[in-house]
């Protein structure tokens, strides 16, 4: 996987993640190109599309769209599996996750997919394992805090 | 004691520090801006106070406010300020400071800046450390942003790590060690002891991240594939024990067992059975049974019979697993799912050319994903379609084909019409279908057909000499109703029945049922339809306006109403009609005679491509057509006049040389080119002047007359033939001696004089324009004046452009009846190297021999 976005029916981004090196500006306009040519499209069409050298796998949860680019050999059923996975575990997190725990909680949500993916391929295919690893690192972050309590 | 000194530390900076806006804070006031300035506003306020905090070395806030940093650069603001406070971050002890470290440095920094190489030392530390989940942000961290030289720096900390006890670990190490080899090859080999072991593992997240790096190892050389090869019962192994296993909760989806590592494992065999027979063999019985015993219900199911067909086809598989490869596929075709649709006709259209018998009794199912709502499936549809057509199909292939460009948007119409027209020139069965065919196609694809299935057809039509009776019958019945918005069906239409309007009006009848019975009057009348509405494009009224005048030939019973019609767009407001209508309307007066053979049936074309190399004819009308490219009607004119009319020009031109062969009193040596029809001398000037516009008569300078030239020539080539037959063709000359004209900037005129001793009154003058400068000459435009009492006449010149050291010549005829002494006024216009010349001269040197 190249990259995953995370956006709003509004066209607003909500998550980013690159396993490319490219110049921010070009991750603007890719985003941008992407936004745009996804929420033209209607909702009987299928969730792949073609774009430059690289297949465009997205779905629509509620308001938010996942969407991934992906390799030409890559399996474009697969990571629609992939984002499925990705939205139970933010399910089951946040408890019946909507758009606002997401953007409330932008950081939550990197931290989840850093658990399930890595170097943008998939590193645990245990939806408990995840969470379990969360939780114990939640928890390491309370225990940092010591009585100071610092909340971000 | 260090404890209770940091705990007094931080009070104290509490103290001295006031706590910034919270994370959630910071958003809702962003959420709360009505306008985009508003936002702009919080942000910039906010990020000022950033970089205060930064520069105050705030470390005990430094997480809260990178976060904020990172919630702002997801709006699109820059936060490049935030790097290195990302990396002291990073450095701190605290897991909350670490955790929110590496996240900014996984969004703020990559390998494209230098910055990154800082973060090198922390993350070795880290990955030391004795915390996994502080070694778990490391490894992550790695293999989202490592260069080539971090790669280099950390690739043994990393093998370490993947020997590590902890599985959590372990997993993430695999993964690190994908991303290093990607990023540096050459470092594969220190992973390959411990990559092996890896898949001994019972923990699927060890297993897969172990099959994705034996994947990537695999995919970079041809020794580590190799050297994998012998992994190849343990995947298999692994394989079946997936899907024989019972229910395990912790990776079952939707029933289906760890499809990830399924799918992992199917990707991995496909690359190591590829073009080896032995490891094929060794893993047919396992795809089969993946084949059979996946549940299809779901996605989840279906994801892995998509990868288990494409390692089917992949591998030196047996045939019978191949033919139940494709008939998954077949019956995905069916599914309701879009997705699974798609991907199906996505794999046969890779498979098709391998495997053609077995997708094509997919055949009908594929057709019938033609009228699927998703457009994407329906071009794939269509892709897949044309790659299955044959001999053996076309008829039923082309109904449907025919029935969805007659539905389809228009985005598919171009190129859906122009891909029947070529299945059924490589499969028609027969003439006759094939026209039927070419027919249907103008009629459903409108006006986006294409212009190459235009003339294709014409050309069909005129090969197909048995056919012509009925084609022009059945393009008569598709005429007769409305074909404004079927401009090509209205051109081959009104080509045919201008060829061939005797076998509509008089040929025995052609259809088997209901044959019709035109009337001339009919034809008349359509044919006024289609010149008088303005829906109908130029082109499309010339073809209209040159078939007309050729059904005067046609018809038996008279033509004073083609002449009217002719004669009304002698005055037409576009100026390529006006000039066909003043054009023909002469060929219904002096040049009556003429008419019949000037519109003769033109005999049966016999080029099966418009490109086809030997045929000169046709290279001539590609090039003109990408010589003229983007002229827009001038372009498409000569061509179609190529096309459409071509035997009545090429007989045009050939009188054309009749007549100056005539003049010349060389008329034997040119005779040879002519049709039966010999004109009078008294017509030529005449002629000329219908067909050039040349000016005899009057001694004005005649850049129209030149321009008109290169208009009816349409190509330099012509008018050079002409004037070298002209040249060469003379016997005997008395050679006079050439004159300087004209000597200015490098730019030198000449003239050649010669009398012709048939014709002592005419002095023809070669003028040649020597480019003595170091630029290109364009634009050149050589205008001569002479008196009232001479005849000048000018032929187009060579060329208008003049390289350096080249010439150009132009050849000018005077008449000179009453043998005064001979004068001339010249001027000349050109451009060189951007500035525009204008000059003008009086030539008086003639010398007497060329008058007297």
């Amino acid at each position: 996987m190249q990259f995953m976005l995370l956006f709003s029916r509004q066209g607003k981004l909500r998550l980013q993640k690159w396993y490319v090196a490219h110049p921010d500006k070009l991750k603007k306009k890719i985003t941008r190109e992407l936004i745009t040519t996804i929420l033209a499209r209607r909702p009987k069409m299928s969730s792949f599309l073609e774009w430059k050298d690289l297949k465009i796998v997205y779905k629509r949860y509620a308001s938010l769209y996942f969407c991934c680019a992906i390799e030409q050999r890559d399996n474009e059923l697969l990571t629609l599996e992939i984002i499925h996975r990705y939205v139970e575990l933010l399910d089951k997190y946040f408890g019946s996750v909507c758009e606002l725990d997401i953007i409330f909680n932008f950081e939550k949500a990197y931290f989840i997919l850093d658990e399930l993916l890595l170097g943008g391929e998939i590193q645990e295919t245990s939806k408990k394992n995840v969470l379990k690893a969360i939780a114990a690192q939640d928890l390491l972050q309370e225990v940092s805090y010591g009585d100071t309590s610092i909340e971000l | 004691m260090a404890a209770i000194k940091q705990v007094i530390n931080e009070a104290v900076e509490r103290v001295r520090m006031p706590a910034p806006m919270r994370l959630r804070d910071l958003i809702r006031q962003i959420r709360a801006a009505r306008t985009a300035a508003e936002e702009r506003a919080v942000i910039n306020k906010e990020c000022a106070y950033i970089r205060s905090t930064f520069r105050e070395e705030d470390s005990l806030w430094r997480c809260r406010n990178i976060a904020k940093l990172l919630y702002i650069h997801m709006l699109g603001y820059p936060a490049h300020f935030g790097q290195l406070e990302c990396l002291k971050l990073i450095a701190s002890p605290r897991f909350t400071d670490k955790r929110i470290g590496y996240l900014g440095a996984m969004l703020l920094l990559d390998e494209r800046q230098d910055v990154h190489l800082l973060i090198t030392n922390c993350l070795k530390n880290d990955l030391n450390s004795s915390t996994q989940f502080v070694v778990g942000l490391a490894l992550c961290t790695l293999g989202a942003i490592a260069s080539p030289e971090m790669s280099r720096d950390l690739a043994s900390e990393v093998e370490r790590l993947m020997k590590s006890p902890n599985a959590y670990i372990r997993k993430k190490a695999a993964l690190c060690a994908f991303r290093i080899i990607r990023k540096v090859p050459e470092l594969m080999e220190i992973f390959l002891p411990a990559t092996r072991s890896l898949l001994t593992e019972k923990n699927h997240g060890v297993l897969i991240t172990g099959v994705t790096l034996i994947t990537e190892m695999c995919e970079n050389s041809l020794d580590t594939l190799n050297h994998f090869k012998k992994i190849v019962p343990n995947l298999v192994r692994i394989l079946k024990n997936l899907i024989l296993a019972g229910y395990s909760p912790e990776h079952d989806v939707s029933g289906v067992s760890d499809p990830f590592l399924q799918v992992k494992i199917l990707r991995l065999l496909r690359i190591l059975g590829k073009n080896d027979a032995e490891a094929s063999e060794a893993m047919n019985d396992i795809l089969a049974q993946v084949a059979t015993n996946t549940e299809t219900s779901k996605n989840v199911g279906n994801t892995i019979l998509y990868e288990t067909v494409l390692s089917i086809m992949d591998i030196k598989s047996e045939s019978g697993l191949r033919v139940l490869a494709i008939n998954i596929l077949g019956r995905f075709l069916l599914n309701n799912d879009k997705n699974i649709r798609y991907v199906a006709l996505n794999t046969l259209l890779m498979t098709v050319f391998i495997d053609t018998s077995a997708v094509q009794r997919h055949r009908s199912t594929i057709l019938e994903c033609l009228k699927d709502p998703d457009v994407s499936i329906r071009r794939r549809a269509l892709e897949l379609s044309f790659a299955l057509v044959n001999s053996n199909n076309i008829r039923t292939m082309m109904k449907e084909l025919l029935l969805f460009l007659e539905k389809t948007d228009p985005e598919f119409k171009a190129q859906c019409s122009s891909n029947i027209v070529l299945a059924a020139e490589r499969f028609a069965p027969n003439k006759r279908w094939h026209l039927d065919t070419l027919l249907k196609v103008l009629v459903a694809a409108g006006n986006y057909v294409r212009d190459d299935v235009v003339s294709c057809t014409i050309q069909l039509v005129s090969e197909s000499t048995a056919q012509q009776g009925y084609i022009v019958e059945q393009l008569w019945r598709a005429l007769e109703s409305d074909t404004m918005d079927r401009q090509p069906l209205t051109q081959v239409a009104t080509w045919c029945i201008g060829e061939y309007g005797d076998l509509l009006l008089y040929g025995p009848p052609a259809g088997e049922d209901n044959p019709i019975r035109v009337t001339e009057d009919d034809v008349i009348s359509v044919y006024q339809r289609l010149l008088w509405s303005t829906q109908n494009t130029i082109i499309t009224k010339q073809y209209a306006l040159l078939s007309l005048t050729k059904l005067s030939t046609r018809f038996q019973t008279g033509n004073d109403k083609i002449r009217q019609i002719i004669d009304a767009f002698g005055s037409h407001l576009h100026i390529e009609l006006q000039q066909r209508g003043v054009e023909f309307s002469q060929l219904f007066r002096k040049y009556e005679h003429m008419r019949p053979a000037l519109l003769e049936r033109m005999p049966p074309m016999e080029t099966a491509r418009p490109n086809a190399v030997n045929n000169p004819a046709a290279m001539t009308n590609g090039e003109t057509s990408e010589d003229l490219d983007g002229t827009g009607d001038e372009g498409n004119l000569h061509v179609d006049g190529r096309k459409g009319f071509g035997e009545s020009e090429i007989q045009d031109s050939n009188a054309l040389l009749v007549l100056l062969g005539g003049a010349d009193g060389t008329e034997n040596d040119v005779a040879h080119h002519t049709e039966p029809s010999k004109p009078t001398s008294t017509d030529n000037q005449n002629l000329l002047v219908l067909l050039g516009g040349l000016d005899l008569s009057s001694p004005a300078p005649a850049p129209v007359g030149v321009q008109n030239n290169s208009i009816l020539f349409s190509t330099n080539q012509s008018s050079n033939f002409l004037v070298d037959d002209l040249l060469n063709s003379e016997p005997v000359r008395n050679n006079l001696p050439s004159i300087t004209a004209y000597e200015k900037n490098g730019l030198r005129i000449v003239f050649s004089l010669e009398r012709l001793p048939e014709n002592p009154s005419t002095t023809v003058i070669t003028m040649s324009a020597m480019n003595e400068t170091l630029n290109t000459i364009s634009e050149f435009l050589f205008q001569a004046a002479v008196p009232k009492t001479f005849q000048l006449q000018m032929l187009s010149p060579s060329s208008t452009v003049i390289a350096p050291a080249d010439q150009l010549t132009q050849v000018l005829r005077i008449t000179n009846p009453n043998k005064t002494p001979l004068r001339m006024r010249i001027r000349v216009s050109y451009n060189a190297g951007g500035t525009v010349v204008q000059d003008q001269a009086e030539v008086n040197n003639f010398p007497p021999e060329s008058w007297q």
